[in-house]
């Protein structure tokens, strides 16, 4: 089961909340902050919501239920915020393919509209995390890559692997890889906590930190191979299997041409 | 159809038949040849070691298929070593198989067990010399030997008592008292229960006096996960429930196993994985051991707010946190 | 005579005036070694032990063995300004900042890996072929110390960075000492100087990894080759080939040649390996502190079958007069790796127990024609290899999408019920080996032409195989089972029933086979 907060607060997503909050009431005004830019009209946006509506009653209430309201084998979206859908819907894991452990991270069904429009259905039936906009996740400039190096170790590593690599969960669940994967959707998973990945609060976990720990990521995906080929960076079974079967098999050949007579 | 059956007999010398370098002198030249490129490789290797410490900077990184963006420092210095030893080595061995002798010979082997009279010799030298020291008959020598055996083994093994400090109480105290606050780790900030959304971990350590500088066998024993839970999830008993706040629980981090950092979450299921050993534990019901090889539930700490809304620690941990020890005295 | 020569002839005169060297030298430079590739894993192992102690002395020049806290501020960006012990910053800077450092640290550690497997690969040689027996039982004890004490150096080694990996095999290490009765806590304290991690742990592993074990393993090294060059090697059995000869090249030249030669290639294979493939990339792990931990925390291969074997444990804990004893780690960790190693010890002599035979042997046995031996062999590879699977089954359950949990029951049960398959198949095998090989005696090897007789039958030709292989095949013993009866000649019972029974029913179980062919059944061939 899913669950997100209700009470969230994102200070520099503020404005974002604020619109979805004010439309779920059913408010016709909008306030469009500085920060957003090309920030849509409420035509515009309550045109999104429908269309959004259209999608979901298609494509994701069948499992998600008619109203959002959740179902038996999936969780309700009520108050699980635009941040959410759009990664579950922009990475691609939802619409689920089959019903396996697991949602995969797979080629998007949506596209960028119809995934905002979906978030933006999502975001009106009660307020929730919202999207982060661009200019909150300018990592290069904010974060640090230590300190990074720090909250990763002591909050991500032990599910997502040293390099970020992945790993195994319980029952054949797993952390995925996050090589690859836009600074935004990891922002949106560390504050929607999708799946059986944790919330990770902004209190305990600030906005700055969280740029700091993009930034990491951003590094341990863009180093060099120092020593040689990585073999996935996953440790010392593929070291010893290398060990074993280049190594020890090499030489074994070696061995084979020293010890045979010369014709 | 006939097979002969050759017996046992080392008369039959191996046979030998000869390597074309051993009748064709343009086959021995060419194998000539084949050493001396061989050893060219390896003086290749080398000169490729030198450049490369030389005048490869640390900062060239090229790009190689398969193994990505590599140093070409590191690279080069190490190609060029293989090469040169590599090589070297080739060589030698194709020298030994194509221009050195092949042909085998034989060596005799013979018991290794002593002649009769020279093991009776040696019984005679040993009684004599036991007959000389007059061990038989002495029994108070004897004794007092044996026991001076017996305490020279002590003191080397007193000796190393220095090497550590005798464990009294640490393994069952942690740094956790009545009113402790709850500091995040990084960063040792105090948390509101507020900040916690249902679904959210938070890793954290007491507040302590000097929070920068925690021996690191404090963090061995004090660190702590805090979950929030949706309050109708716990199954707990009473007690544990009380240990709870506001749908927080508070678990030590330290695996009741070997050990190990238990922070895999899973928010769905509600199960902590040891990432070492894969004991898993149920967060509902009091970290229970539901799979693995741990035999104790998570010690539970209690906790709950300050008069600011901090979270604070109710008491001490009830029992020693980590991995069980002969002293440890609690189910 | 050419200057050359005179000046060595000069030196020998000096040297053998003082030692009289000459005697033993020469009888020594006779000594013949028979070619068999299977006998070059020893030389792999001893070459990659002095790689170790080559590429160890360099790293000891850089490396800092202490755990005193130091800020990082070297040219590793992402670990720029971090708190961590000289150990760890040391290792970052041999990485990055020490010309051909990382190299060297690769080289260090696949060799390490290499010195291992190569030690595993030629105690499975030595064991197959029944090298073992008498009068090398010495030896095969030797090679099982140099084991033990291989992975107890490989341990060391891989902690001494103090990097978030190695520290996580330090807390299990911990935690196993801490699990013994009545000492463990205590002996912790000790080695560690203090509550873990302490801070005198990396100080004294260096010690011993450097110093005590590197010397011990020389000596007994030293030991073991002493050993193989005076009790001369074994052979493979063929024509010309007894238990009173030893066939094959002399030390000098060819030997000499082919084995310094084997010396450069392996280092030079070690070296490429390091120049492509990274190993053990500490500064991905990040420094060592108790509270973090990665997904796929695993040892080195040659530890991962004993973490296998504490994953699968049950969780069994005592609590009883205000003690508890751990047996969720004394039993994988301590118990069953003792009973394995001393099994491997004491095999040498529980084989000549069972078989009765106390000669000695100087001529291999092919596996096949010691079934017994050899389906006990595969039975403890397949118990060490499902062992070494659970070792790695969050890495299999990520990469295979398979469930930990999965892979864990399979291992559970698997090493009680595979091993024992195990067995039965392979002996199973080695006698279907042995009746193809008394078919081939008996009726020549299968040439796939068909010939079609006046009558209409289609025959397939065979051909008689070569005088070489005939003998090869008929060369090896078929020992009978030991005769142990339970009553002595006068009718009175014997002492140690139950232990005749059993030695009985071992020596029966050892000595089946497909009977050899016979004489009789020769000569009566040659009559057709």
């Amino acid at each position: 089961m899913k669950r997100l907060s209700r009470y969230r607060r994102h200070k520099a997503a503020g404005p974002f909340i604020l619109i979805f909050a004010l439309l779920a009431i059913g408010t016709t005004f909008s306030v469009a902050s500085a920060t957003v830019k090309q920030a849509p009209t409420t035509f515009a946006r309550s045109a999104a919501i429908d269309e959004g509506k259209q999608i979901f009653l298609k494509g994701c209430s069948s499992c998600h239920g008619l109203n959002a309201e959740g179902g038996s084998i999936a969780p309700s979206l009520i108050g699980v915020g635009a941040a959410s859908v759009d990664f579950q819907v922009g990475t691609g894991r939802m619409p689920m393919a089959d019903m396996s452990q697991q949602a995969m991270r797979k080629k998007p069904v949506y596209n960028a509209e119809q995934t905002a429009a979906l978030a933006a259905y999502v975001a009106s039936l009660a307020p929730g995390p919202a999207i982060p906009d661009d200019s909150v996740l300018n990592y290069e400039r904010d974060g640090n890559t230590a300190q990074g190096g720090e909250l990763f170790r002591n909050n991500c590593a032990m599910c997502h692997n040293f390099a970020g690599q992945g790993g195994a969960l319980t029952q054949g669940k797993y952390a995925p890889t996050l090589m690859g994967v836009e600074p935004k959707y990891i922002y949106e998973a560390l504050i929607t906590g999708p799946q059986s990945m944790p919330v990770f609060s902004d209190k305990t976990i600030t906005p700055a930190e969280k740029l700091s720990l993009i930034k990491w990521i951003k590094s341990a995906e863009a180093e060099p191979n120092l020593g040689g080929a990585t073999m996935g960076r996953i440790g010392p079974v593929t070291e010893g299997l290398l060990a074993w079967i280049l190594g020890i098999g090499l030489l074994i050949g070696i061995a084979v041409w020293l010890t045979t007579r010369a014709r | 159809m006939s097979n002969e059956i050759v017996p046992i007999d080392d008369s039959i010398a191996p046979t030998h038949a000869p390597r074309s370098t051993d009748i064709d002198p343009k086959a021995e030249k060419r194998a000539e040849q084949q050493i001396a490129i061989l050893f060219g490789l390896s003086g290749l290797g080398s000169l490729l070691l030198i450049y490369s410490y030389v005048f490869v900077t640390k900062d060239v990184f090229i790009f190689i298929p398969v193994m990505g963006n590599q140093n070409a420092q590191q690279l080069g210095i190490g190609i060029g070593m293989a090469m040169s030893l590599f090589f070297l080595g080739m060589a030698a061995i194709h020298w030994a198989k194509t221009l050195m002798s092949d042909v085998e010979v034989v060596n005799h082997r013979h018991e290794f067990r002593s002649s009769d009279e020279d093991r009776e010799a040696f019984v005679k030298t040993v009684k004599a010399g036991a007959a000389a020291a007059g061990l038989g008959r002495r029994t108070l020598i004897k004794r007092s030997l044996g026991a001076a055996i017996g305490l020279f083994a002590l003191p080397p093994v007193l000796l190393l008592r220095d090497l550590g400090p005798l464990p009294k109480k640490q393994l069952e105290t942690t740094n956790w008292k009545a009113g402790t606050r709850l500091l995040t780790d990084p960063g040792n900030r105090p948390i509101l229960a507020t900040d916690l959304e249902i679904g959210a971990v938070v890793q954290v350590l007491p507040a302590v006096e000097h929070e920068d500088e925690r021996p690191l066998s404090d963090i061995a024993k004090d660190p702590v996960l805090l979950i929030r839970l949706r309050e109708q999830d716990f199954q707990l008993t009473p007690e544990k429930l009380a240990m709870t706040y506001n749908g927080i629980i508070a678990f030590s981090k330290i695996c009741s196993h070997m050990g190990c950092a238990v922070a895999l979450y899973e928010q769905q299921t509600k199960h902590l994985l040891c990432p070492c050993h894969q004991s898993t534990f149920d967060v509902t019901r009091g970290a229970k051991v539901i799979f693995g090889p741990a035999a104790r539930p998570l010690p539970q700490l209690a906790i709950t707010v300050d008069a600011e809304g901090y979270l604070i620690a109710r008491a001490a941990f009830s029992e020693p946190v980590g991995p069980s020890f002969w002293e440890r005295n609690s189910q | 005579m050419t200057p050359v020569e005179k000046t060595i002839g000069n030196v020998a005169n000096f040297v053998d005036e003082r030692l009289g060297a000459a005697g033993w030298v020469k009888k020594s430079l006779n000594k013949v070694f028979p070619d068999h590739w299977s006998f070059m894993l020893g030389e792999v192992c001893m070459y990659s032990f002095v790689i170790l102690l080559l590429s160890g002395t360099f790293l000891t020049f850089w490396f800092d063995p202490s755990q005193r806290d130091v800020i990082y501020n070297g040219v590793y960006e992402p670990l720029k300004g971090l708190k961590m012990s000289a150990a760890y910053a040391s290792t970052l800077d041999i990485s990055f900042e020490v010309r051909g450092g990382l190299l060297m640290r690769q080289i260090h550690h696949w060799a390490a890996n290499i010195f291992m497997a190569a030690i595993v690969a030629h105690l499975l040689r030595v064991f197959f072929t029944g090298a073992f027996r008498k009068p090398r039982e010495f030896n095969w004890i030797l090679g099982i110390l140099l084991l033990t004490l291989g992975l107890v150096e490989g341990l060391f080694g891989y902690s001494l960075p103090d990097d978030l990996l190695s520290g996580t095999g330090l807390r299990i290490t911990s935690a196993i000492i801490q699990a013994l009765p009545i000492v463990g806590t205590y002996i912790s304290f000790f080695l560690f100087g203090g509550a873990f991690p302490g801070t005198g742990f990396i100080p004294r592993i260096f010690t011993l990894h450097i110093l005590i074990i590197p010397g011990i393993f020389l000596a007994v090294i030293t030991i073991h080759v002493m050993l193989v060059w005076y009790q001369k090697h074994t052979q493979f059995p063929g024509v010309g080939r007894t238990e009173k000869n030893v066939v094959g090249h002399p030390i000098l030249p060819v030997y000499m040649a082919k084995a310094g030669g084997f010396f450069f290639v392996v280092f030079g294979v070690i070296a490429f390996l390091s120049a492509v493939a990274s190993i053990n990339p500490i500064w991905l792990y990040g420094p060592y502190t108790p509270g973090q931990i990665s997904a796929g925390s695993q040892p080195d291969w040659y530890m991962g079958w004993l973490d296998g074997l504490v994953r699968m444990s049950p969780p069994l804990e005592t609590h009883a007069f205000g003690h508890t004893i751990s047996w969720n780690i004394l039993i994988p960790a301590l118990i069953v790796p003792g009973i394995v190693f001393t099994g491997m010890a004491l095999y040498p002599f529980i084989e000549s127990w069972i078989t009765g035979d106390k000669r000695e042997h100087h001529l291999l046995d092919r596996p096949r024609n010691v079934p017994n031996r050899t389906a006990l062999g595969v039975m403890s590879i397949t118990f060490v290899m499902v062992a070494l699977i659970n070792g790695g089954n969050d890495i299999l359950a990520t990469n295979f999408h398979l469930s930990i949990n999965q892979i864990m029951w399979f291992s559970r049960i698997g090493i009680l019920v595979l091993p024992p398959i195990a067995f039965v198949i392979t002996k199973r095998l080695c006698l279907s080996l042995q009746r193809a090989d008394r078919d081939l005696l008996l009726h020549g090897s299968e040439t796939g032409r068909l010939l079609r007789l006046p009558h209409g039958e289609f025959v397939e030709v065979h051909e008689p195989i070569s005088a070489e292989k005939a003998f090869l095949l008929q060369s090896h013993e078929q020992p009978a089972a030991l005769e142990l009866s339970d009553v002595d000649s006068r009718g009175v019972r014997r002492p140690g029933g139950i232990k005749n029974k059993v030695q009985r029913r071992l020596s029966k179980a050892h000595a089946v086979s497909v009977p050899k062919v016979s004489e009789q059944e020769l000569k009566e061939i040659e009559h057709h």
